[in-house]
């Protein structure tokens, strides 16, 4: 095992150079600058393209473009950036291109702060910009783990043709775990035929589009879009489950939230409360499958969502849950992340205040 | 066994980088490890600081909230983190640059004047490693021969030259 | 019998969607002439606005690409550095370019990007139905200036092969007017001039092509020419603003 010490953000770097993306296109906001430092300094020695933008808006609008030619392609940002480009994120989503785009999270709304954060969960899960629209999006809770899912959502944007996330928070950038590149996968290599790269002569012109003036063929065209959607739904669901086996309280949370939650269950454990936790990793598709047990299981009195915001995912977790369980939230929103102790003492509070 | 340290002081103080020595340090004498730097404005010439978690477990939060040990390089990081300490930890403070300002006695709390120290011995911009060599003395967190071993890590290869400077800077904290 | 004229490779057999009169067809025409005599239709890609000619994607027989609005030279950008043997070139208007895309353009233009771009100067927004553009005349009635463009309330038009030309990244900017059958040929010379800029990789070009918009203007195509001659060519002069060959010389 060859283990490295890396910040988040720069293993995001790497592992894509190593899932073949060449291409990033990007432009600086705390707190994920590093990964387009770490571009800079690899990118260009390969061949590859670094390229930082005027804006945000041109650097998605260039991901458009190097989609559009059929290369592995990415961009980089946090919270209010990721609001420029969720025009660009529309009209890639509308074109059917595959493409990379990382959100390490801030406080917001406005400017915010620059402290972690969750709260772009509904804009990444329900709007990621105008129109029906969907990305895949993934919310890993360790270096490790940040490694393996850029593999995953190259391979998994080629293969439904529509743009992955990657949902962060500050922390989960900026920290440094050791990280392990041995057992990396080989990329994919999935045919383009629909690329704009020159037909030369060869084949019919190709178009990359969005636009459909037709009412009728505007409808087919989303009706087939939400059709991959619902395949994403069906074979594309990713969790966590810890310590749920005989769990009466499950919290749910994802990302930093979880892994303090980890933190508390150890310590309610200890102290003889049967809690667990599920972690969804996907969160566009939200993980509904993890919910099938849970509530039918009469043991489960409880569920907890602990969340980096006034509790967005809450609402998919009801629904979820179909409303058959009680939730309880624990939050902060601004930058600030739960600490264990509160946790505990929640988890201590719902156990009938039994410590 | 659970470290969680604190290392705090100036942006430019080397605190970043102590606290990757000791993570490189942590990870490769067979712990899991996890380092969370603050960020932002801040980095810049304001108090800068980084959480350092060693333990035999998987680690669930990189925050560290209460610091078993910590390492303060300057007033503010003293002020502001010394009465978070965990009762039966450990401070490390540099004593030429701080003057104690709180009055616990549930803590083991051991000055060492290393801006002073390195500037008399040709160690300058090197207070983080003596520092880093008496916290090792004093709380016996990590061995020195692991501190050593996480240096020769995390010193990039372009400035391997700098190697030999660092470790006698930890020899000179280690035996002060 | 001698073929005297037959329409180019360069365009597919689509009807477009232009107004009688509009000089977008001409234009067309000479960008697929271009892209075939230069051998490099199979190699090109291409950029679509939003606005009148958003739909070029359907006329012109290389890949096509449609940008959002104003976002085509960084569409461009993106193609290019992904596939920089391509030649990759937008077609925009001029709200396209010189409103909404003014970073866009500016920015390409500056990091010296090489791809080609055509931009079509017709003093008003055509599709949304003839609304003040950046390079509106002043005193010239739209639809948002009903009362003529006040400069004191409205600013003043952008000249951007002006503008563009103090950037060291531009290599060839050039304005032409397609108003009559010479200017319609030196405006054909003039965009083989910034595709060739291109494939010789010079760096960033810019055609502008002085356009009219008789049914935004409300007047007949031949009015509409007159009005280009009378109002537009004074206020923006043709000429070549900036050609990196020459001043190698």
């Amino acid at each position: 095992m060859n283990k490295v010490l890396m910040k988040g953000n720069e293993a995001i770097a790497e592992a894509a150079i190593r899932a073949g993306c060449m291409h990033f296109f990007g432009y600086p906001i705390t707190p994920q600058t590093e990964v387009a430092a770490y571009f800079s300094k690899k990118l260009p020695k390969l061949g590859g393209t670094f390229l930082q933008a005027e804006s945000e808006v041109a650097a998605i609008n260039m991901v458009l473009g190097a989609a559009s030619a059929g290369v592995r392609t990415m961009t980089s940002s946090s919270s209010p950036g990721i609001s420029l480009k969720s025009e660009g994120i529309s009209y890639i989503i509308g074109s059917d291109l595959p493409c990379l785009i990382i959100n390490v999270q801030r406080g917001g709304p406005g400017l915010g702060g620059i402290q972690p954060s969750q709260s772009d969960y509904w804009q990444a899960t329900k709007a990621p910009g105008h129109g029906d629209s969907h990305l895949l999006v993934y919310a890993p809770e360790s270096v490790q783990e940040i490694v393996e899912y850029v593999f995953t959502a190259f391979d998994k944007a080629e293969e439904y043709r529509m743009p992955a996330m990657l949902l962060l928070d500050g922390t989960l950038g900026q920290m440094m775990e050791p990280v392990c590149f041995d057992n990396i996968p080989t990329p994919k290599k999935n045919e383009k035929p629909w690329a704009t790269n020159g037909h030369k002569n060869e084949r019919e012109h190709n178009i990359v589009n969005s636009l459909y003036l037709k009412p009728e063929e505007l409808e087919v065209k989303n009706f087939e879009r939400f059709e991959r959607y619902a395949k994403v739904c069906e074979n594309e669901q990713r969790y966590e489950e810890y310590m749920t086996e005989d769990a009466e309280i499950i919290i749910v949370a994802i990302g930093i939230a979880a892994r303090v939650s980890k933190s508390a269950i150890d310590e309610a454990r200890a102290m003889g409360i049967k809690v667990g936790l599920v972690r969804p990793i996907t969160v566009y598709p939200f993980p509904t499958k993890a919910f099938d047990k849970i509530k039918e299981n009469p043991n489960v009195k409880n569920i907890l969502t602990v969340e980096l915001n006034m509790g967005q995912m809450t609402d998919d977790v009801k629904l979820a849950l179909e409303c058959k369980k009680p939730v309880e939230l624990l939050r902060h929103s601004g930058g600030i992340v739960p600490t264990p102790k509160e946790v505990l003492a929640k988890l201590c509070e719902l156990n009938g205040g039994n410590k | 066994m659970a470290h969680n340290i604190l290392f705090a002081g100036f942006g430019g103080q080397g605190v970043q980088f102590a606290a990757k020595v000791t993570t490189y340090a942590g990870m490769m004498s067979g712990h899991e490890v996890s380092l969370l730097p603050s960020y932002g404005p801040e980095m810049r010439g304001g108090t800068s600081n980084c959480a350092v978690r060693i333990d035999s477990k998987m680690i669930a939060s990189p925050i560290v909230n209460e610091p078993n040990i910590l390492m303060a390089l300057n007033q503010p990081s003293y002020d502001k983190f010394a009465e978070k300490a965990e009762a039966g930890g450990y401070i490390i403070y540099d004593d030429s640059l701080i003057k104690r300002s709180d009055e616990r006695t549930d803590i083991n709390v051991f000055p060492i004047p290393a801006t002073k120290l390195a500037r008399e011995n040709g160690y300058t911009g090197l207070a983080n490693m003596i520092a880093l060599g008496y916290m090792a003395k004093k709380t016996g967190f990590l061995s020195l021969e692991d501190i050593k071993e996480g240096l020769k890590k995390a010193v990039p290869a372009s400035k391997a030259a700098l190697l030999d400077k660092n470790i006698e800077a930890l020899d000179l904290g280690y035996n002060y | 019998m001698s073929i005297v004229f037959q329409k180019t490779k360069g365009l597919t057999d689509a009807v477009t969607h232009y107004c009688p009169g509009c000089t977008h067809g001409i234009v067309h025409r000479l960008v697929g002439e271009v892209l075939e005599e230069l051998g490099v239709l199979g190699n090109a890609v291409g950029v679509a606005p939003v606005g009148c000619s958003v739909m070029a994607y359907n006329y012109f027989s290389c890949d096509m690409v449609q940008a959002p609005h104003g976002r085509a030279p960084a569409v461009a950008t993106g193609l290019k550095r992904a596939i920089p043997e391509n030649i990759v070139f937008t077609y925009q208007g001029d709200g396209d370019l010189a409103a909404i895309g003014t970073a866009e353009t500016v920015h390409a233009a500056t990091r010296g990007e090489n791809i080609t771009i055509i931009f079509i100067n017709n003093a008003i927004y055509g599709m949304t139905g003839g609304q003040m553009a950046p390079t509106t005349l002043p005193g010239q009635v739209t639809q948002t200036t009903p009362y003529g463009r006040d400069v004191n309330y409205s600013g003043y038009p952008v000249r951007v092969c002006e503008m563009l030309s103090t950037l060291d990244g531009v290599a060839y900017a050039e304005r032409v007017s397609v108003n009559n059958v010479k200017n319609v040929n030196a405006a054909k010379a003039a965009i083989k001039k910034g595709f060739e800029m291109q494939i010789n990789k010079k760096g960033f070009s810019i055609i502008e092509v002085l356009s009219t918009c008789s049914t935004n203007w409300g007047m007949t195509p031949v009015a509409a020419m007159k009005w280009l001659e009378d109002n537009m060519m004074p206020y923006y002069p043709l000429g070549v603003y900036k050609d990196k060959t020459k001043e190698a010389e």
